[in-house]
C-alpha cells in the first residue's frame, strides 16, 4: 500500500492505495466519486476525463500514485443538480446527452477545451498557429477523444458553442 | 385496458405537456455525475467484492484441464466460480449460448470462470493466473463459405422467414429495366459506452441485482430459469443504463456471474465485463449477404422485387431479418423475400438497433439508387412513384395505419436543397473534394407490446409513477412524466418517475423502438384508472370530470388532487394490451435521409458535410429527446456506412478488433450538424398515445444515403460495407 494525497474538488484526501490503482479507480472505488465513468479502462473512449492540475486527462490511463500532491477536478466539482456549472446547464438545455454515461467526461473535456482555445493551444485543424480561435471545427476536433455512442455530437457542439458565447441560435 | 379499436379523442390530445419540447427530468442528475449506474451502487452494496471474468481462448471445443492453484493463492482472492462448482445451471430463454461455459465451449471469450477478490486489482491479477488447457474442435467461421448450407430459420420478431406474392420470376424476366446485385454487411458491435455491469447480493435465498438491463422482466425470468430458483426471489434494479442498443436486452455473463460469485463468497460481488471482452463475450449484429433483384418499367415503376438474405449464428440462434422492409416499402405485384441461416461458431448474433432494417436498407436503398440511375429518374421521384398505401404482399385489404413516406421525401428534399444535386456522378468539385449528394428512404416497423404501470397521487398532490420500464438514453423518464402530467392535469415538475425495478409493474421494456409508445400507453391506462378513482371520490361522473391545474373539476365545482388523495394517497394500476389492429393494418414509421459528402480526390477520405432528414413517427411525445434519438441513430448509420466492422479471424473464430480503439465508431469530428424535421402525424391505430416508435427509425436508411452520396461524388459504387478508403482506392484504380 502506498500513501497518496490528493486535492479532489478542493478537498484534501489521504488514501492508502495499491500502486496498481488507476486514478479512475481511486476516484470511483475509493473516494466513491462515481460521476467519473469507466467506459473502456484503456484510454480509448474519454468517459473517464477529469481535470488534473488544470489539464484534462484520461484518468484510466494514469496511476493514482503518480498524482501525489496534485489537484483533481471531477464532474462533481463543477456543479451540483441545484447549482449547475454553465456547461452542465447547457448540456441539459441542448440535450447534449442521451444515456448520460459519456456525459461527465464530455463536460470535463468541454470546459477544458474552451480554456485551451483561450490559452492559444493549437489543434490539428488550427489553420494559423498564431491565431487560435473558437470555431465549431476546432471544438469537434478537440472533443474527438470523447466518444458518445448515443451520438449527441450535434447537440454537444451546440451546448459548448452556447457557453462560449458563440451560439448560432 | 385493451386497445382494439382506433383511438378517438382523449386527454392526451390536449397537448399541454405532451408534444412539447422538454428538458429531460433526469438531466441534472446525469450532467452532475449523481445518477448512479449499476457498478456504482456503493450505497446499496458498500462491501462488494470484485469479480473478473476469464473468457475462453478458443472458439469451440472443451476444457481439457483447469488449474486454479496459482489464482487461488494470489493475494486477496476470495473464490473462483467455474462450471465445476457453480451448481446446476440452465440456459435462459433469450440466450443462445450458455453464459458460463465449460466443459463444453461454445464461442471465443465465453465466460469460463469468475475470479472474486477483495479489490479490483487483485481480481484482475489473479484472473491472469487461471490456467486452462483446451481440447479445441474445428468450427465454422466464414459466412460466405457456408452460404450454401443455409436453412430456413425459426420465426422471430421479424415474421416468417419467407414470403411471396404474384410471380416474381416471370415478371422479373419480362421487366424493361432490371437491377440485380449482391450487397454485404459485416458483423457490428453495439459499443454502448457503459460496459455490461452488475452487483449481486444475496439475503438468504433472495437475490438482488443492481444491473444495466433494457428488459427487466425478460431478464428476471432468465435469471430464475438459469439458477433454477423462483422469479419471486429475484429483484432487478436498473434505473440508469449507459446505453444499450440491444446489447442489454438479455441476461448476460456479468449478471449471472455476479450472482454466482456472491453466493460462493457470501458477500455482494460486482462484475463489469471488461471492454476488450465485450464484442466476443456478448452479442453482436450478424453479418449479412443480401441479393436484391428489382424489375421495373422504363419509368421506374416496380413490377417485381426480390430480397434474399443469408446470415449466421450459433446453433439454436436466429437470422438477421434484413428483408423485412422489402415486404412493405415499395409497390410491385410480384415479389418474394427469403432468409437463410447458416451455423457459425462465432459469438452469439442478436439484435442491435433496428435489427433487420438497419442492414436491409443498406442494401435495398442502394439498389433503389441503382434503379433510379438505370431509369434516368430522380431518386426522390423514383420512391414517390413506388409508394404504396397498403401492405403490398397482402393487398389493399391491409392498408397502412398511416404512411407519410411521400410527405417525408418531399419535405426532406426541400429542406436539404436536393434540387441542387447534379444527377451525373463525379461532376462537383470543391477544391480537392469531390462532392456528392445521396438520399434514402427510412422505414422501420412499429411494434406495440403490453405494458403496465402504477400511478399515485400523494397527500400534497404530487404524482408518482412506477413501472419496470427502462431509460437507456431514450428519454423514458421524461415522456412518462409528461404522460402522467397530461392525464392528471398537473405540471411536469409535480411528477416523480421511478423506473427499472422489478418490483414495479411489468412494462414493455426498451427494445425494437416499441418502448416510448408502449410504455406511455401503459401509463395512460393506469392514469385512466386513477382518474376514475379520483372522480368517484369526488362524487363526479368519470366521463365529465376535467383534470387541470391540480384540480378535478365538474361544471363549476372542483376539488384538489391533494385533498382527494388524502394522507394515504390514492393509487391505481393497469396495463395496456393490444388487439389485432396490427394485423388489420400494416404499422410502420417512415422517413427520408439526405446526405452530402466530400471525397478527397487523392486519398479517398470521406467526410460527411451535411446530413438531414424528415420523419413521420406518429405523435412526437417530446420533440427534444426524439430529435436526439434520430440524430444518434443517423450517426450510427454513418458508422455503418463508413467504418464499423468486427473483423473475423476465420482461422480461430473470433472478432479481432474487440475494443474501442480498433472497432471504429463515429466521433465528434466525423459528424456535422444534423437537421431533423418531424412531419405531423397522429396514428390512431397504434395506441391511445397516437405515437409510434422513433428510436430506431433514424438508423434505417442513413448509411445508404451516405453510400449513395459517395457514388454521386465519385461514380464509384461499392456494395461491400463499410465503404472504407482501401475499397474506394482500389475501385478508383480499376
Ligand atoms: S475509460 Fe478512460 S478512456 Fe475510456
Ligand atoms: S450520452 Fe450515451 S454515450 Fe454519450
Amino acid at each position: 500500500m502506498t500513501p497518496v494525497e490528493l486535492t479532489v474538488n478542493g478537498r484534501e484526501v489521504h488514501l492508502q492505495l495499491d500502486p496498481r490503482t488507476s486514478l479512475l479507480d481511486a476516484l470511483r472505488e475509493h473516494l466513491k466519486l462515481t460521476g467519473t465513468k469507466k467506459g473502456c479502462d484503456h484510454g480509448q473512449c474519454g468517459a473517464c476525463t477529469v481535470i488534473v492540475e488544470g489539464r484534462r486527462i484520461n484518468s484510466c490511463l494514469t496511476l493514482a500514485v503518480m498524482h501525489d500532491g496534485e489537484q483533481v477536478t471531477t464532474i462533481e466539482g463543477l456543479g451540483t443538480p441545484e447549482a449547475l456549472h454553465p456547461m452542465q446547464k447547457a448540456f441539459v438545455v441542448h440535450d447534449g446527452y442521451q444515456c448520460g454515461y459519456c456525459t461527465p467526461g464530455q463536460i470535463c473535456s468541454a470546459v477544458s477545451v474552451l480554456e485551451e482555445i483561450k490559452a492559444g493551444v493549437p489543434s490539428h485543424v488550427t489553420e494559423n498557429l498564431d491565431r487560435v480561435a473558437f470555431s465549431e471545427d476546432e471544438v469537434r476536433e478537440r472533443m474527438s477523444g470523447n466518444i458518445c455512442r448515443c451520438a449527441a455530437y450535434s447537440n454537444i457542439i451546440a451546448a459548448i458553442s452556447d457557453v462560449a458565447g458563440e451560439s448560432k441560435a | 385496458m385493451k386497445f382494439d379499436t382506433p383511438a378517438g379523442p382523449n386527454p392526451i390530445d390536449k397537448g399541454r405537456v405532451i408534444g412539447i419540447a422538454h428538458d429531460r427530468i433526469d438531466g441534472p442528475a446525469k450532467v452532475t455525475g449523481t445518477a448512479a449506474y449499476a457498478y456504482e451502487r456503493h450505497d446499496a452494496a458498500p462491501n462488494a467484492a470484485y469479480g473478473w471474468i476469464v473468457g475462453s481462448a478458443i472458439a469451440k471445443g472443451r476444457i481439457a484441464a483447469m488449474d486454479l492453484t496459482a489464482a487461488e493463492a494470489s493475494p486477496g482472492v476470495l473464490g473462483i466460480v467455474t462450471h465445476a462448482n457453480a451448481g446446476k445451471l440452465s440456459k435462459g430463454n433469450m440466450n443462445t449460448a450458455h453464459l458460463l461455459g465449460g466443459p463444453q465451449i461454445e464461442h471465443y471469450e465465453q465466460a469460463l470462470a469468475l475470479v472474486v477478490a477483495d479489490t479490483f486489482e487483485n481480481a484482475r491479477a489473479a484472473a491472469a493466473l487461471v490456467r486452462i488447457d483446451y481440447a479445441p474442435e474445428d468450427g465454422k467461421f466464414d459466412l460466405a463459405a457456408e452460404r450454401l448450407n443455409g436453412v430456413i430459420p425459426p420465426q422471430g420478431f421479424g415474421g416468417p422467414a419467407d414470403t411471396k406474392a404474384g410471380d416474381f420470376d416471370g415478371a422479373f424476366a419480362k421487366a424493361a429495366v432490371k437491377v440485380e446485385q449482391t450487397y454485404t454487411t459485416p458483423d457490428q458491435s453495439h459499443a454502448m459506452m457503459e460496459p455490461h455491469a452488475s452487483i449481486a447480493a444475496w439475503n438468504g435465498d433472495k437475490l438482488t441485482l443492481w444491473t444495466s438491463n433494457q428488459m427487466i422482466a425478460w431478464s428476471v425470468g432468465d435469471m430464475a430459469k438459469t439458477l433454477g430458483i423462483p422469479k419471486e426471489n429475484i429483484r432487478f434494479v436498473s434505473p440508469y443504463i449507459g446505453g444499450g442498443f440491444g446489447s442489454k436486452l438479455f441476461l448476460r455473463a456479468d449478471a449471472l456471474l455476479a450472482a454466482l460469485g456472491a453466493r460462493q463468497v457470501g458477500r455482494p460481488v460486482k462484475v463489469a465485463i471488461a471492454r476488450p471482452q465485450i464484442p466476443n463475450n456478448t452479442t453482436h449484429r450478424p453479418a449479412t449477404i443480401q441479393r436484391i433483384r428489382i424489375g421495373a418499367d422504363k419509368d421506374g415503376v416496380i413490377d417485381a422485387i426480390a430480397h434474399e438474405v443469408w446470415s449466421g449464428d450459433l446453433p439454436g440462434g436466429g437470422a438477421e431479418t434484413a428483408a423485412q422492409q422489402t415486404r412493405l416499402l415499395y409497390r410491385g405485384e410480384n415479389r418474394m423475400t427469403a432468409h437463410r441461416l447458416v451455423t457459425l461458431n462465432l459469438p452469439e448474433g442478436n439484435a442491435m438497433r433496428a435489427p433487420g432494417e438497419a442492414v436491409g436498407l443498406l442494401a435495398l436503398e442502394v439498389a433503389m439508387d441503382e434503379l433510379a440511375e438505370a431509369c434516368g429518374v430522380d431518386p426522390v421521384e423514383l420512391r414517390i412513384r413506388n409508394d404504396v398505401q397498403f401492405d403490398p404482399e397482402a393487398g389493399p385489404q391491409r392498408p397502412f395505419s398511416s404512411r407519410k413516406l411521400v410527405e417525408c421525401l418531399r419535405a426532406g428534399a426541400d429542406r436539404f436543397g436536393w434540387q441542387r444535386r447534379n444527377p451525373k456522378p463525379g461532376q462537383v468539385r470543391d477544391g480537392r473534394w469531390l462532392v456528392g449528394m445521396g438520399m434514402a428512404s427510412a422505414f422501420r416497423n412499429n411494434l406495440t407490446e403490453k405494458s403496465g404501470a402504477r400511478i399515485g397521487v400523494d397527500g400534497s398532490g404530487k404524482v408518482i409513477v412506477e413501472t419496470d420500464m427502462t431509460d437507456i438514453g431514450t428519454g423514458s423518464y421524461t415522456i412518462i412524466a409528461q404522460t402522467a402530467a397530461e392525464m392528471l392535469g398537473v405540471d411536469l415538475d409535480q411528477v416523480t418517475v421511478r423506473l427499472g425495478d422489478s418490483r414495479f409493474p411489468v412494462s414493455a421494456g426498451s427494445g425494437g423502438q416499441w418502448g416510448a409508445n408502449s410504455s406511455t400507453a401503459g401509463v395512460y391506462a393506469a392514469a385512466m384508472a386513477l382518474r376514475a378513482k379520483l372522480a368517484e371520490k369526488a362524487g363526479y361522473a368519470a366521463e365529465q370530470a376535467q383534470f387541470e391545474d391540480g384540480l378535478v373539476r365538474m361544471g363549476n365545482q372542483s376539488q384538489t388532487l391533494a385533498s382527494l388523495a388524502g394522507a394515504q394517497g390514492l393509487w391505481a394500476e393497469d396495463s395496456m394490451e393490444y388487439g389485432d389492429l396490427d394485423k388489420k393494418y400494416a404499422q410502420a414509421t417512415f422517413g427520408a435521409h439526405f446526405c452530402e459528402v466530400g471525397v478527397d480526390m487523392d486519398t479517398a477520405e470521406v467526410r460527411v458535410r451535411r446530413m438531414g432528414g424528415a420523419f413521420a413517427s406518429g405523435r412526437i411525445l417530446n420533440p427534444k429527446s426524439a430529435r436526439s434519438q434520430v440524430i444518434g441513430a443517423m450517426t450510427m448509420g454513418v458508422g455503418a456506412a463508413l467504418m464499423e466492422a468486427l473483423d473475423v479471424d476465420t482461422r480461430f473464430g473470433f472478432f479481432v478488433n474487440h475494443d474501442m480503439a480498433e472497432y471504429q465508431v463515429p466521433v465528434h469530428a466525423d459528424i456535422p450538424h444534423q437537421d431533423v424535421l418531424f412531419v405531423d402525424e397522429l396514428d390512431d391505430k397504434s395506441s391511445p398515445m397516437k405515437a409510434k416508435g422513433v428510436g430506431e427509425l433514424g438508423i434505417c436508411g442513413a448509411g445508404a444515403a451516405v453510400a449513395n452520396a459517395i457514388y454521386n461524388a465519385t461514380g464509384i459504387r461499392l456494395r461491400d460495407y463499410p465503404l472504407t478508403i482501401d475499397k474506394l482506392l482500389k475501385a478508383q484504380a480499376a
